[in-house]
């Protein structure tokens, strides 16, 4: 089995159950730039349309999660965990309503770990 | 006079044909300070049916307002910029309870900023003349521009008015109707201003509806009926604004953020003058908003010959930072907006540490002795190198990522090194420098000697996925109308094909 590159905390799992019961299935993109960038966005699958460029990273509690490929350029050597605080957030991501805002935690590769990491590959 | 948390209503209501309504689900959300995280007032929780009746209201409106004359827009701009003025301690104190941000900014720049953007407008729709061109003897050819009619605009919580005027002001002055959408941890400083400039306006002109992303946002960026929209946030929703926008076949416009170089060359060390002292507070601007800027001067490229003296003197200003009472004319810096915003600069200054960062100053959450609950993060500094994810990503936060460059070349090479391109400045006593490396930067604001400078007039929008489009200029008004031809043949002789 190859080396995660995202991962979820218990916490956030919960979140995306009550969401996917709401919502149906789900997907994740991680935004960049200003005010809520730099944090993953939760959207109704099929909602966002992914691009030539995104990149499809691995699946978190049975949700596909993506980036662009200008972002992942330097997430390559991170294990991303997705977790959720309280927190009011803007944007379309679907937890907000809830008074919740998921966001990434990090961890920095092992050497070991790179040897065997799940390669990514296009999202579309 | 002393600032101070000003009075709120207990509930405010969305701004829509010149009402006050509830919202039609009745549902409401508590909207806190970040100074404090304190309750200030329940906020309508819109979803799609307020929308519809706001985009209705904005069009009722618009057989009219679109047939307003350029004078009359123009004196409703200049009225707006006036009574503004009138309240601005007010609205001051309003902003920073809403944001976080100190009145020491609020009032310096804020505010000072909404009026003159009202007044450029303001300005610009009056004293614009048109063209006329002479194709030949029997041809007139007439550029006539028209609104748009109705269009909608989704304002970020960094600089809620602010934004709010950059987008509402050219919109107004090109005679269109605006449906609005403040942040979701930002909406009451909109909705105080709408009560303090709502009887100057045409009712329906400017419709307020409040809620979050998903259940206001999104109805109202993929509205058919809406012909603009007009966005300033991040990447993802840049996209599905664009998206939504590429199913209804309108324009959008959107300002997406950056990763902003500061480069500071040899030459400011020639001298220990006020230039130098002017280029130490040029770096230290990473902390102003706390960092909460889309144009953050977030990563500071200094010549490595001067790199130990000058970041010495660039520390000693980090670390005279003053902090305390938002409501303070002499504290620096305040809260973050939220505490998910708090959460993720912390979780970023964690990858810091792990990607082996050095980190020169700060690192730590703030505890503010008197508001125990705020939002506060220490101003941060690391020094490391351009690859680092604290180097490319937008923290938003007060955190500075530093490094060093040898000659033009490579300071050229790390700042274009970014998927961004919003803000820039570069820092040198050599002209010919100057004009080299501003030419070399790809981005869409390069601030020569000085940073974080927003006059009206001067452009500002995005290069690469920092977004599209260039607001805070005239150049905008084109932004909210359209561009007839009307093609005038006086010749009574037909063309001959038929």
């Amino acid at each position: 089995m190859p080396v995660e590159r995202v991962s979820v905390t218990e916490a956030a799992a919960e979140v995306i159950d009550r969401l996917r019961s709401e919502h149906g299935e789900l997907m994740f993109h991680l935004s960049g730039g200003c005010c809520d960038g730099s944090s993953p966005m939760c959207f109704p699958l099929g909602e966002f349309r992914l691009g030539g460029r995104d990149l499809y990273l691995g699946d978190i509690h049975g949700c596909g999660f993506y980036m662009h490929a200008d972002q992942f350029n330097y997430y390559e050597n991170c294990h991303t965990i997705v977790d959720v605080v309280e927190g009011r957030g803007a944007s379309f991501s679907l937890e907000i309503p809830l008074g919740l805002r998921f966001l990434i935690r990090s961890r920095i590769f092992t050497d070991a770990e790179m040897a065997d990491v799940r390669p990514v590959t296009a999202a579309t | 006079m002393a600032f101070q948390r000003p009075e709120f209503k207990e509930q405010y209501e969305n701004y829509i044909g010149g009402k006050w309504l509830a919202p039609i689900g009745g549902q409401y959300f508590d909207n806190t300070s970040p100074i404090d995280a304190g309750f200030i007032a329940r906020i309508p929780q819109s979803t799609a049916k307020d929308i519809d009746l706001a985009v209705e209201k904005a069009w009722e409106a618009a057989t009219t307002w679109s047939k307003s004359s350029p004078a009359e827009r123009s004196m409703l701009m200049f009225r707006i910029a006036d009574r503004i003025e009138e309240n601005i301690e007010l609205l001051s104190m309003v902003e920073t309870c809403d944001n976080g941000k100190g009145i020491r900014e609020t009032l310096g720049a804020d505010l000072p900023l909404v009026i003159d953007q009202f007044r450029y407008f303001g300005g610009c729709i009056r004293t614009e003349a048109g063209s006329v061109t002479n194709i030949d003897a029997d041809t007139v050819s007439m550029e006539v521009h028209e609104p748009l009619g109705v269009v909608a605009q989704i304002i970020p919580w960094n600089f809620p008015l602010l934004m709010a005027a950059w987008k509402i002001a050219p919109a107004l002055a090109t005679g269109n109707c605006i449906v609005i959408k403040p942040a979701e941890q930002t909406p009451v400083s909109l909705l105080v201003l709408m009560e303090v400039i709502g009887d100057l306006l045409p009712p329906g002109v400017l419709n307020v509806v409040n809620g979050f992303g998903v259940e206001c946002g999104k109805p109202l960026a993929s509205h058919p009926d809406v012909k603009k929209v007009a966005f300033t946030g991040e990447t993802s929703t840049g996209r599905l604004i664009m998206q939504y926008a590429a199913e209804n076949i309108i324009p959008a416009t959107t300002e997406l953020g950056g990763k902003s170089p500061n480069i500071f060359f040899e030459s400011i060390m020639d001298k220990d003058d006020e230039f130098l002292d002017k280029a130490i507070e040029g770096l230290v601007l990473f902390a102003l908003n706390q960092g909460q800027v889309c144009t953050c001067p977030s990563r500071a490229l200094i010549q490595e010959s001067i790199y130990d003296k000058f970041m010495a003197k660039c520390l000693v200003r980090i670390e005279a930072i003053t902090r305390g009472d938002p409501y303070e004319l002499s504290t620096m810096m305040s809260a973050q907006a939220s505490n998910d915003q708090h959460e993720k600069i912390m979780s970023y200054i964690d990858i810091g540490k792990q990607e082996g960062a050095e980190l020169l100053t700060g690192g730590n959450a703030y505890k503010n002795p008197q508001y125990p609950d705020g939002y506060y993060i220490e101003p941060t500094v690391f020094k490391g190198h351009n690859k680092m994810r604290i180097f490319q990503e937008e923290i938003f936060g007060p955190v500075l990522a530093v490094t060093t460059f040898k000659d033009e070349d490579e300071a050229l090479e790390i700042a274009n090194d970014t998927q961004f391109g919003l803000g820039s400045g570069l820092w040198s006593r050599d002209m010919h420098q100057v004009h080299k490396v501003s030419r070399g930067i790809q981005a869409g604001r390069v601030w020569v000697n000085s940073y974080h400078i927003y006059p009206a007039g001067a452009s500002f929008g995005g290069y690469k996925n920092s977004g599209i489009g260039r607001e805070n200029h005239a150049m905008m008004l084109n932004g909210y109308r359209h561009t007839k031809n009307v093609l005038i043949s006086y010749n009574k002789n037909k063309l001959g094909f038929f």
